[in-house]
């Protein structure tokens, strides 16, 4: 396992109460393999991506619970261990390119800035790693643009630069955050087969954070659903989708249009995720889901083997 | 009978630098065309769908026709007597320093007497007394059912709904596409509906039109060009979808981007991403023969 994530809480205390945005949330990711993290704006996925990364916004805190990037534990690490790491053993996409490249410096010297931190190479070695990077991730003509300042660039190509820089000094995990959202139709899938086909060829890690289930579909393996900071069902993405074990992935999967579907109205599910300071007892899903009994409202359930998924909610307890 | 028609309407904006930039340093003068002969008719009580990537015009022609924009040529004809719009972000388009009440009864200043507010709250799937609450109290989905509460308090014929639902999450996004379904059905509404999403288009829309640098590319019968996409740009567009069935196949991605506006390719403004293009795709602009604007099809090539 290249990503091991067990019981990994996030809280921000808060004058009034200490809000848990992650709730004890286990999971790992294996060499090549990519892992879908779904879930709504608000479900944790974006904080359980920086807790992993050192990244999270004071007052946020890991509260508890173990991070493993190859084994070694990287949670509790110092500022400047964790940059180390960060770089050199975790890339990061967000959804924003904008945001990770800086507009005073050309692509160029982003890229062997980057390099030259990370890896022991000379500055000629550098450029001539750089230009074959952005020759990978589908830059025509990379050495014409190499001395181009991001807003030369369009949105697609930026997404672009940011995968080289994310990639430049062979990561093994690699979080990506909503990467394709900002990105039209026709882009999304030149960079979904990118992330795809990287991923495979240099047995990477990668974490693949979205909002949108299609995309989850076609580029992850397996894939984890979130609801109030807690992953709800993890399994087979093949098996989420086409026989989800929990209520509220049944109604996601429902609520989804589909090209193609007679359907003129959409399965809906009823109210709104609640909010961080109002999180139901026992299961977080239990006000809205139609399937609730006793036990959802007394009792919060754990993963519980689904088929072959696993998921949380007492439906699947064995009797 | 038609409630709205477009008559080969334009759009052209200036974005030229300033008179002393130009002067000195020899510019000419920048156009941008952001919409270009579009013509189309929407019928009463139907689903009109613009459906086109980022910064292919589709959004202009709501405001044309909303007429936030005046047309720089052709014509705009519309039978009704009022027409109401319904925003992308919920969050910018409700004054957060009025109460939901205000909100709701500013487009009634056109009417005599109007609906009581409560039952516009009630009719968008809201209580009464959200009504003296403020935007702040509401998530996003609940925003966008004022916005909605809003649009209907004008008692409009016609909604021009400008990607209502992209900034919601899909659970809420099911919520208000089936609310806009059962008004459309009670009240008899008619939409214009523009969006990027073709998975909500196909569920919401009666016809669709395929917008591609300013102008519509394809317009059909929503079953229709699902089933049997004719322009090469609606094909590669409903190929790159994801697919949720994973029936295997693979995504076709589409090559390369959106030209620049400002300086459209000669000739059919999809040639250089096409994979049917040939001379005279790059010299003659395709006309809009039969519900589409291709000379690959006109000709009987594909």
């Amino acid at each position: 396992m290249i990503l091991e994530v067990k019981d990994l809480t996030v809280q921000f205390p808060t004058r009034r109460a200490v809000l848990t945005a992650v709730d004890s949330i286990s999971f790992s990711i294996a060499p090549g393999e990519v892992l879908g993290v779904v879930g709504e704006s608000g479900a944790g996925k974006s904080i359980t991506g920086l807790a992993i990364i050192g990244l999270l916004e004071p007052p946020g805190r890991i509260a508890a619970g173990e991070v493993r990037l190859e084994g070694q534990r990287i949670d509790h690490l110092r500022h400047e261990e964790m940059r180390r790491i960060r770089g050199r053993k975790i890339g990061v996409i967000f959804q924003d390119p904008l945001t990770s490249l800086n507009p005073l410096y050309t692509i160029g010297q982003q890229l062997e800035e980057t390099i030259l931190t990370h890896l022991p190479l000379n500055k000629a070695q550098a450029r001539e790693r750089a230009l074959s990077l952005l020759r990978e991730v589908g830059i025509p003509a990379p050495e014409a643009r190499y001395g181009a300042y991001p807003h030369h660039f369009s949105g697609g190509m930026r997404q672009r630069v940011v995968i080289a820089l994310a990639l430049a000094a062979e990561p093994r995990l690699l979080i990506a955050d909503e990467p394709t959202t900002a990105l039209d139709v026709s882009i999304q899938a030149q960079i979904i087969a990118l992330i795809k086909r990287l991923a495979g060829e240099r047995g990477a890690a990668v974490m693949l954070i979205t909002h949108d289930m299609g995309v989850i579909a076609e580029t992850a393996q397996r894939v984890a659903v979130m609801y109030a900071g807690r992953v709800v069902e993890i399994g087979p993405v093949r098996d989420v989708i086409h026989s989800p074990q929990h209520p509220y992935t049944v109604g996601l999967m429902g609520s989804i249009p589909r090209l193609g579907s007679q359907a003129k109205r959409l399965v809906q599910i009823d109210g709104a995720m609640p909010r961080l300071n109002a999180i139901p007892p026992g299961c977080a899903f239990n006000p809205r889901c139609p399937r609730r009994f006793e036990r959802c409202v007394a009792e919060r359930p754990h993963l519980l083997s689904a088929g072959t998924s696993r998921a949380a909610c007492w439906l699947h307890a064995s009797s | 009978m038609h409630l709205l028609k477009l008559e080969s309407v334009s759009r052209d904006f200036d974005v030229s630098r300033p008179w002393l930039n130009r002067v000195i340093e020899r510019e000419p003068r920048r156009i941008l065309r952001a919409v270009d002969r579009v013509s189309f008719e929407v019928s009463k009580g139907e689903t009109l769908a613009l459906v086109g990537e980022s910064g292919c015009g589709k959004s202009t022609v709501a405001r044309l026709i909303a007429g936030l924009y005046a047309p720089s040529e052709g014509r705009i004809e519309f039978l009704g007597r009022r027409l109401q719009m319904i925003f992308q972000d919920p969050y910018a388009s409700l004054n957060p320093r009025w109460r939901v009440r205000k909100i709701i009864a500013e487009p009634m200043m056109f009417l005599d007497g109007g609906k009581p507010i409560g039952e516009l709250l009630v009719q968008v799937g809201l209580s009464p007394d959200d009504a003296e609450r403020y935007p702040h109290e509401f998530s996003g989905g609940q925003r966008q059912r004022i916005s909605i509460a809003r649009a209907l308090a004008g008692e409009p014929e016609l909604l021009i709904c400008d990607e209502p639902t992209s900034a919601l999450d899909v659970s809420v996004q099911a919520q208000i596409l089936n609310l806009m379904a059962d008004l459309q059905e009670r009240l008899g509404l008619t939409y214009l509906f523009i969006s990027h999403n073709l998975a909500v288009v196909s569920l919401v829309a009666d016809r669709v039109g395929v917008m591609y640098l300013g102008r519509i590319v394809e317009l059909a019968p929503a079953a229709q060009l699902f089933a049997k996409p004719r322009h090469p740009y609606t094909r590669m567009l409903l190929d790159a979808l994801p697919d949720l069935g994973m029936t295997g196949k693979s995504r076709t991605p589409v090559a390369g981007e959106v030209p620049n506006p400002l300086a459209p390719p000669a000739g059919c403004p999809f040639h250089p991403r096409c994979p049917h293009a040939n001379d005279r795709c790059r010299v003659e602009t395709p006309k809009f023969l039969n519900g589409v604007a291709c000379h690959a099809v006109d000709e009987g090539r594909i």
